[in-house]
């Protein structure tokens, strides 16, 4: 899995972090911050659970 | 166009109960999620109730959040004046909305919004136990839904408790869907004067609490003038106000109106999360929807949105859809609720979110807990709303058997 965050679309909704809190975290600014860029097949569906969450459409998720 | 406006549909429109979203938002969704419908002013705009609609609008660049562009639409006079002055961050465009927005995210992260938890809890145990000191019947909706909120935001804010009830007359009158547009704007004039003064006594005497530190982060730099800054103060005392004031009343009805359901929550409430969002997408307390105007051409489910064209996004129809959430009229707190749009969706999703979620939260497992035999105190359909932006219940009649 790979993840890609655009993080000029970023707009610290936290909608990722509530999805998949091993995977993204804020920074102090609110912004999203990519803790694991291959996370394990484990955690496939909150990963792409956060992209489809992100109202700025801001992560990429390839299989 | 095919239809002449008179013949068209009005927005807004009305719901059945309090419960039940506009019965033309199902029609509508049902052919094809979009259709045209006319306005008070005899405009048309086009309304949005089919969850697909819904996002893929909200998310489309070529839609805008700019109350001054002359096609945007209005639900009622008393709205048009009162989006049209203030202008914030939720009426901008990008870039400049990233710009200010960015400059109010880092208060409100899902963490840092996380460790106010045992302050709202404070907050919510203070309200029940002189709910259960009172006899019973009382109404929910001052005694606690429109208490917590209000306190929680004096708190994070740094306002004295004491000017709670003169924020909450103002927001109502601004919240009036009937109140006219001379009248709204005072009572905006009113809060921006109170958010200046409210700077002005921050900057005098810095506490511990969120305007001071906007004071001492914010003002002097050259990101956000202080005019900017009063706006978004203003922004800040309302928005979570009457909407989460709102969610609670709603919430709590909905749930004694569901006792088989709340008595499994109350068994297990580790369930409380997932039932928050399954209350925020069966209600969609914004009754009015999110509002924004195309400024270019939109091609959408065999519809074409042209330039100037006003958009209306039902965020209660969407989160009714059945391609999005099966048996969606049914309330169910074990469904996958999350990606509901309760709190819109694209750049201008709201940003208070996770307070919302703590105050929720909270009161529900509180409530639950501390006052096991809450029931109804009225005909479940004598519950009524008011003609509100929001799902506003007139009264929430309960009663309770009291404890030995």
């Amino acid at each position: 899995m790979k993840i890609i965050v655009e993080i000029d679309r970023c707009v610290g909704g936290g909608q990722c972090v509530m999805a998949a809190p091993d995977v993204f975290d804020q920074d102090d600014d609110g912004l999203a911050v990519l803790l694991d860029t291959d996370p394990p097949a484990g955690l496939t569906d909150d990963v792409q659970l956060a992209a489809r969450l992100c109202p700025a459409r801001a992560i990429l998720v390839e299989a | 166009m095919t239809q002449t406006s008179e013949s068209l549909p009005t927005f807004p429109m009305t719901r059945p109960t309090p419960f039940d979203p506009p019965e033309g938002y199902a029609t509508i969704r049902d052919d094809g999620g979009l259709a045209q419908v006319r306005l008070w002013d005899g405009r048309t705009a086009w309304l949005a109730t089919g969850y697909d609609a819904v996002r893929s609008l909200l998310a489309d660049p070529r839609i805008s959040a700019d109350r001054g562009h002359p096609g945007f639409p209005f639900p009622t006079a008393g709205r048009e004046a009162l989006e049209r002055s203030g202008r914030t961050f939720i009426t901008m465009d990008p870039p400049e909305h990233g710009r200010l927005r960015r400059v109010f995210t880092r208060y409100f992260a899902v963490k840092r919004v996380e460790t106010l938890r045992p302050m709202v809890q404070q907050i919510v145990d203070e309200l029940v136990s002189d709910l259960l000191a009172a006899d019973p019947p009382a109404d929910l909706v001052p005694a606690l839904a429109l208490e917590v909120p209000a306190r929680t935001i004096c708190r994070v804010l740094g306002m004295p408790f004491e000017d709670r009830h003169r924020i909450q007359a103002l927001d109502h009158r601004r919240n009036t869907l009937t109140t006219p547009p001379e009248e709204v704007l005072h009572a905006t004039e009113e809060m921006l004067a109170y958010a200046d003064a409210l700077i002005a006594s921050k900057q005098h005497e810095p506490a511990d609490d969120l305007v001071s530190e906007l004071v001492a982060d914010q003002l002097g730099g050259d990101t956000v003038s202080r005019e900017e800054l009063i706006a978004a103060v203003r922004l800040l005392i309302t928005a979570g106000h009457e909407t989460t004031a709102n969610m609670i009343a709603m919430s709590i009805a909905t749930l004694l109106r569901h006792p088989e359901q709340l008595r499994e929550l109350r068994a297990d409430p580790s369930l409380v999360p997932g039932a928050v969002e399954e209350l925020l997408r069966y209600i969609s307390i914004f009754h009015i929807s999110p509002t924004r105007v195309a400024t270019e051409r939109i091609e959408i489910g065999g519809h074409v949105i042209e330039a100037g064209d006003g958009v209306i996004t039902a965020v209660a129809g969407a989160n009714r859809d059945a391609g999005a959430f099966a048996d969606a009229d049914r309330f169910d707190l074990h469904r996958e609720a999350r990606h509901h749009v309760a709190f819109g969706y694209g750049v201008h999703q709201c940003l208070g979110q996770p307070l919302a979620r703590v105050e929720l939260q909270t009161v529900i497992e509180t409530v639950l807990r501390r006052i096991p035999s809450l029931r109804l105190a009225a005909d479940d359909d004598s519950l009524s709303i008011k003609e509100y932006a929001f799902l506003s219940l007139t009264a929430l009649p309960v009663t309770w058997e009291e404890q030995p």
